[in-house]
């Protein structure tokens, strides 16, 4: 007793000693956490580190002599900082610049003439100093001596630093900052939109009898099986110079903000639909009954019942579809016109002006609405949970007549505009020369004869695809089984948690710029990756990690939660354990993973259009690649060969889940 | 914070009535708690928790939810590590061992067998990878089965069996490895009530025939009265009380175990004496209770032990102890007659007692009947009103 | 750095070995030729050197010239075969490229030739401004062709042409810095002040106004002869027109980038790029090549094109190539409503 009094009075927590289960899944953790550190924390880091690197021109480094007309030099060498405090020449603004910056020397020479005979010298006051002499890159503390012919073609270039002038650069460029604006604009339009007709939609599956509701179902996910830009496309057949229904526009061009939302009404519709048919799924039949009793208007319950059941569903459809449009690059570049949007604002600055700190930049100021977006979304479905537990009644619809077939007209609708634009492509892709041949003939499909890569890129693809779905599948899964079924290390948990929620908030463009800036740098031991295929895997793995860790943990959540302890207590290990029955169990959930990430890796444009190398290029970028260079039939060829991939392989999946499962599912049958 | 060591020779109410726990027949200690604390934040689950548990014996963690009794479960199992505090097991500091270094069975509430597995591979899953052949694991299931009474049903998957028969199977893969200690918590709770009662028993059976060290975490005291050879009763993260089924019930050492476990009638009273108890009118005999005259006490006395005699009766050990009263309210509870009784002058409120069918019958009980009931000193106990749980018997 | 190394390592382990083994010495070539060049090129070249297996990298000039700028700590390619001069000269003043004079240099005209000796670069061949005129739709719209480059700022043009962006695309590039050399820096400006009012689009790629204006997508692209021919030949109603004040070009160029682990073959490459045979098979698309004596008429290229190829000064260009895409940016790129 006395003993115990001691231990109890001592005050010290007993630390649990750890098993060999205990030691194999923190350590498995933290392999899969330092993945997610090296694949997302630190690249974000370089990137914000590359924003903040700027270039200027330091004329304190250069040193300029200036003969008299006979070529003899007399006057004291003098900086080009002491020419500029006399004559103001190039204020502190005008010497920011960027890594392809050049200043004439001949600026600080105001009475300069290339046919005078006066001489110049240069050199360096540092080793430092680099300056090109017509276009040879020239440095060091030697003095050069040029003719004025010559010396007109000295540029000075800028040295390295680290500020904010990049930010200051961007919020006074109105072409840039103006991308703010309308990328918030085309964002709030789009969600306004498709949260409107997708909700119509829902509300119709879930609230009426009408026919062929599977068939509805179907259509309303297509569009999450093409990549983005496809829409815009498939606008430009319809709506373009040429469209089939271009009058509908009544003059106004489908190349800007109308081409933009249309196409994002398509592509966030499916999402959208989704997370609100589950909404309106929870909703409770018993306040329905209550209406009725008490005599209120249809109209009237729907706005007191329908809309604040569904209001969770609602906001996060909202804000999810904000995120998407805000962030996706393809749709705007295809059918943007000049409409500048960030995400193509980021491809502009890196690919067309190689401008990459400019990039990192626009990047940072992408990452502030998608942060917030994804922060609400995030809110929001914690609450939409917690509705989701309550004991409800579900709701069973009515047949009513005039309803069920203003419900079925509605759906059809919405279905004619998903199907339409798909179609449109694929006649699209077999004409062979729209609008002047309309005969029908495989000639787009000879993409070896266009850019983007040829065929060789759909072969890529789907080799990216089938290793991001083995691979992610494999990381995404193990990795929430640890965080879940880990005993204690809270800390290390909750870390990890983290790390696997941030994903869904990184824009992929931003994703991909940020590998460029930590994996395409020779000092990193990871260099190697810059160029393969791992790469894109990686990137890939990681830009869709989050929704793919989110389907696990709900998967696990729902195991009985004493599993680990009968097997402990059993003395097998956890390894047995997650292969003989975890994944067994779970594997509608598996399955559910790789084929969303097989999906995103065939659509996706985002990210990896600043990684693919020769031997990787990728049909959805050749998608971009060949509308960029005007190849859009070609384009869209291959947009609809990625659609039939993507419907085969959820097919596959489909068959899987049926096939496969209904054998290793046997216990689910009663 | 006081501590008690609580065993089986020390229960704490008078040491002379616990010669009749069949604990006493002296047995080795196979796991011994000392000094055992939990919390979760500032939250303490569990106050310095020791307990001697014997080889052989059946043991229930009674007490409501939220008293500690599943989280003291889950500490042995080493499933949640205790905050301070030591255990040993069959002489082993097992303290700190992670769970797969300790020698348990287990059964949990949910059943939690693994619904992919069929019934066999279920019970065969622990017996794998220890150096058993597949005959030698095949004999042992097919026993198994055999002994919880599920011979044919090897096949099935978990689904496709009622929740008895999964109970029963997960029983029997916990003692599959023939474990020296099975940790059982709220098996029975997830049952319906007649499925309850038979696994009761047959739990029991099974106990007693492979004399496995056994605990069991419940909050029904039906279920630990019937099954336990010892009981303890938890609340608010301490032992209020070790003892047999027959000790717990008939000597409970504080209000909360007597409050706890079976029915009773308080009437606030004072002490008048050793073993006397002052109530608004009268003062009766009860057992010795050693608390200062004029101390405010609760009275408890169980309905059961209310006595009933014809209106008049005057005889017995102590006379005081009679009341005459009126039946105000008859209600019939199939096996007993549960009555209200007025006009006692103990307290406020009437007093509650059941009488069996044949007294009934005997005396010829009815609402509005008078009546005499004794109130036997031996029945009548005394708890100091002083601290609201720190109750003395 | 041991662990991530060690997973990341093992994870591209598998991957790595999927990407094929190369029996012979494999060149990786960034060009910016038409993609479906690049065959031929290769074929034509592996008939007089089977060994050397080139793998392209094929892009748009901006995405190409970005990628070398960002890979400049750390080069993938070994050799650039086909990129604008203009992007060279960048190259060349951030010392990436390695200088080395090819056989039989002497032989190619001066102008194609990097000034450094040894040259830093030689050229192959040169492209041309031009604009791709579709005459189906213009004659629904009751377009006249237009004559000059002036012409395209005249009002009935509104909303009919399309352009390149200069930030992207290097014949947008070209097309405004000889705009800048032709009518002077001021000029220039008020010019595509003006055309600007008409433009319907810039487009990213350079090649892309022709092929919509061949696809009827837009009366008018501005974009390089050699696109426009193509699309001729394929069917298109397209008349290319050489605006008479005279044309923008810029040459196709190669060069070894400093650092290749495969000098030897990168000159071999190098070598033949500037042969009589490269030369023959440049000839197929591009009406001007290094070589003089060697170019024969193209099919469906416009007459006059030599005699209107300005006095370009590729040094100026490269050097104040950042000033110029800034003003552009400035005055062009903030467009928030859409031409319709």
């Amino acid at each position: 007793m006395t003993r115990a009094a001691e231990r109890v009075s001592s005050g010290r927590p007993l630390r649990a000693r750890l098993g060999r289960d205990d030691i194999i899944m923190r350590g498995y953790m933290t392999v899969i956490a330092v993945y997610l550190v090296v694949a997302l924390a630190l690249p974000l880091w370089a990137m914000m580190s590359k924003s903040f690197s700027t270039y200027r021109f330091d004329l304190r480094l250069y040193e300029f002599q200036v003969s008299d007309e006979a070529g003899a030099f007399h006057a004291p060498p003098v900086t080009a900082h002491e020419l500029n405090q006399r004559l103001r020449i190039a204020s502190s603004a005008d010497l920011a610049t960027n890594a392809d910056g050049r200043l004439p020397a001949t600026s600080f020479f105001p009475d300069f003439s290339f046919r005078s005979p006066v001489k110049y010298r240069i050199r360096g006051t540092s080793d430092d100093a680099v300056y090109l002499v017509g276009s040879d890159r020239t440095s060091g503390t030697q003095w050069v001596e040029l003719s004025s012919n010559e010396f007109r073609r000295v540029m000075l270039r800028p040295v390295a630093g680290r500020g904010l002038d990049n930010y200051s650069t961007y919020f006074s460029t109105p072409s840039l900052f103006h991308s703010i604006e309308n990328s918030l604009f085309i964002a709030f339009v789009s969600t306004v939109i498709t949260v409107t007709l997708a909700f119509g939609f829902a509300y119709a599956l879930s609230r009426s009898c009408m026919p062929l509701k599977p068939v509805f179902r179907l259509v309303a996910v297509l569009p999450i099986l093409v990549p983005s830009l496809l829409p815009g496309i498939a606008l430009v057949y319809l709506f373009g110079n040429q469209g089939m229904l271009k009058e509908l526009l009544l003059g106004h061009s489908i190349y800007g903000p109308i081409g933009i939302v249309i196409g994002s009404v398509f592509f966030t519709f499916p999402h959208a639909m989704i997370i609100i048919t589950t909404a309106l799924a929870i909703s409770d039949a018993r306040l329905y009954e209550a209406a009725v009793s008490l005599k209120a208007s249809k109209w009237k319950t729907f706005w007191t019942v329908t809309i604040p059941g569904a209001r969770y569903g609602l906001i996060s459809a909202a804000f999810v579809v904000f995120n998407l449009v805000i962030t996706d690059f393809g749709l705007p570049k295809v059918i943007g016109g000049q409409y500048n949007m960030l995400a193509v604002d980021i491809y502009k600055q890196v690919i067309g002006q190689q401008n990459f700190e400019m990039g990192a930049v626009v990047s940072v100021v992408l990452l502030v609405p998608a942060l917030i977006a994804f922060a609400v979304d995030r809110f929001v479905n914690k609450r939409q949970v917690a509705l989701l537990s309550a004991r409800s009644v579900p709701y069973a619809p009515q047949p009513s007549r005039r309803f069920d077939w203003l419900c079925f007209g509605y759906c059809a609708l919405i279905a004619v505009f998903l199907v339409g634009l798909v179609a449109v492509c694929q006649f699209a892709a077999l004409v062979k020369f729209w609008p002047y041949d309309l005969s029908l003939s495989l000639r787009n499909y000879a993409f070896d004869l266009m850019d983007g890569g040829g065929w060789d890129s759909y072969y890529n693809s789907i080799e990216m695809a089938l290793w991001t779905a083995v691979i992610g599948t494999f990381v995404v899964f193990t990795g929430a089984y640890m965080v879940e079924k880990t005993k204690g290390f809270d800390s290390g948990r909750s870390l990890f948690q983290l790390l696997a929620m941030l994903p869904m908030a990184i824009p992929g463009m931003v994703l991909g710029l940020a590998y460029i800036f930590f994996f395409n740098n020779p000092s990193n031991p990871l260099n190697a990756l810059y160029g393969t295929m791992a790469i894109l895997v990686i990137c890939t793995v990681t830009h869709f990690y989050t929704v793919s860790h989110l389907t696990a943990v709900t998967a696990l959540k729902q195991m009985d939660r004493e599993f680990e302890s009968v097997a402990a207590s059993l003395k097998q290990p956890f390894y047995k354990l997650l292969s003989r029955v975890t994944v067994p169990v779970c594997l509608p959930a598996v399955l559910d993973i790789s084929i969303y990430l097989f999906v995103n890796a065939m659509t996706t444009v985002s990210a990896v259009v600043f990684l693919y190398a020769p031997t990787t290029t990728l049909a959805s970028v050749a998608v971009l690649n060949m509308d960029d260079a005007g190849d859009i039939a070609p384009a869209a060829a291959m947009g609809m060969m990625i659609f039939y991939t993507n419907a085969g392989a959820r097919l596959v999946h489909a068959i899987l889940s049926r096939g496969v499962l209904a054998r290793t599912q046997a216990w689910r049958a009663r | 914070m006081h501590r008690h060591e609580h065993t089986a020779g020390r229960s704490a109410a008078g040491g002379a009535l616990a010669a009749a726990a069949r604990a006493d027949v002296p047995r080795p200690v196979y796991l011994r708690i000392d000094g055992l604390s939990k919390s979760f934040g500032s939250f303490q689950a569990l106050k310095d928790i020791s307990l001697t548990i014997h080889d052989g014996e059946f043991v229930c963690f009674l007490g409501p939810s939220g008293c500690g009794k599943t989280t003291l479960l889950r500490a042995i199992a080493g499933l949640d590590l205790q905050t301070s505090g030591t255990i040993e097991q069959a002489g082993r500091d097992i303290s700190t061992l992670p769970p797969a270094e300790r020698d348990f069975g287990i059964v949990f509430q949910s059943y939690a067998l693994f619904p992919n597995l069929t019934i066999e591979r279920n019970i065969a899953f622990g017996l794998e990878n220890a150096g058993r052949t597949r005959v030698e694991i095949a004999t042992r299931v097919a026993e198994l089965l055999e002994l919880v009474g599920l011979p044919d049903q090897g096949k099935k998957y978990p689904a496709h069996l009622s929740g008895g028969q999964q109970q029963r199977i997960a029983l029997a893969r916990a003692i599959a490895t023939a474990p020296g200690l099975l940790l059982l918590d709220e098996p029975l709770s997830a049952l319906d009530a007649r499925v309850r009662v038979h696994l009761r028993h047959e739990i029991k059976e099974l106990q007693r025939k492979l004399g496995v060290t056994t605990v069991m975490v419940t909050h029904d005291q039906e279920e630990a009265l019937s099954m336990a050879d010892r009981i303890v009763v938890m609340n608010h993260g301490v032992i209020e009380q070790v003892g047999t089924p027959t000790t717990i019930y008939r000597e409970p050492s504080t209000l909360f175990v007597a409050d706890f476990i079976g029915e009773t009638n308080q009437i606030a009273a004072r002490s008048a004496g050793a073993s006397s108890l002052a109530f608004a009118d009268k003062v009766l005999g009860s057992v010795a209770h050693g608390l200062a005259e004029g101390q405010p006490v609760t009275a408890v006395i169980r309905p059961e032990d209310v006595t009933p005699h014809a209106l008049g009766y005057r005889e017995g050990a102590d006379r005081r102890n009679l009341c005459d009263v009126t039946i105000a309210e008859m209600e019939f509870l199939g096996s007993f007659w549960r009555a209200r009784l007025a006009g006692a002058r103990l307290g406020q409120g009437p007093l509650v007692a059941d009488f069996s069918v044949n007294a009934v019958r005997r005396l010829d009980l009815h609402e509005g009947a008078a009546m005499t009931v004794e109130l036997p000193a031996e029945r009548l106990l005394a708890y100091s009103r002083n601290g609201a749980d720190d109750a003395s018997g | 750095m041991n662990k991530p190394t060690f997973l990341l390592g093992a994870l591209a382990g598998g991957l790595l070995l999927t990407s094929g083994a190369a029996a012979q010495t494999s060149l990786t070539v960034y060009t910016a030729v038409e993609a479906e060049d690049l065959k031929r090129y290769a074929e034509t070249f592996n008939k007089d050197h089977p060994d050397i297996q080139i793998n392209w990298v094929r892009d748009s000039t901006g995405v190409i010239t970005a990628k070398l700028l960002a890979e400049k700590n750390n080069p993938q390619a070994d050799v650039v075969w086909g990129l604008a001069a203009t992007s060279l000269l960048l190259l060349k003043t951030e010392g990436m490229l390695e200088p080395y004079a090819p056989k039989g240099v002497d032989m190619l005209d001066k102008k194609f030739v990097d000034k450094g000796n040894p040259p830093a670069w030689v050229g192959m061949d040169a492209w041309v401004a031009s604009i791709c005129f579709n005459t189906v739709e213009a004659a629904k719209l009751g377009l006249k062709a237009p004559g000059s480059w002036k012409d395209l700022t005249r009002p009935e043009y509104k909303g009919h042409v399309i352009m390149p962006n200069p930030n992207s695309s290097g014949t947008g590039f070209l097309d405004v810095s000889s705009w800048l050399q032709m009518f002077g820096e001021e000029g220039g400006w008020t010019y595509m002040d003006a055309l600007h009012e008409n433009i319907a689009r810039y487009t990213h790629s350079g090649s892309a106004p022709c092929k919509l204006a061949a696809s009827g997508e837009i009366p008018i692209g501005v974009s390089f002869a050699f696109r426009g021919a193509k699309s001729k030949a394929a069917g298109a109603p397209i008349d290319i027109i050489v605006p008479s004040e005279g044309v923008g070009w810029d040459m196709e160029a190669s060069a070894i980038i400093a650092g290749t682990a495969h000098l030897e073959a990168a000159k071999t490459l190098l070598d033949w790029s500037i042969t009589r045979t490269a030369n023959e098979m440049y000839n197929t698309g591009y009406a001007v090549v290094a070589m003089p004596g060697v170019a024969k008429p193209v099919q469906h290229f416009p007459e006059g094109l030599l005699e209107a190829m300005i006095e370009n000064d590729f040094e100026w260009a490269a050097n104040n190539r950042k000033r110029i895409l800034e003003e552009w940016q400035k005055r062009y790129d903030s467009k928030s409503e859409p031409k319709s």
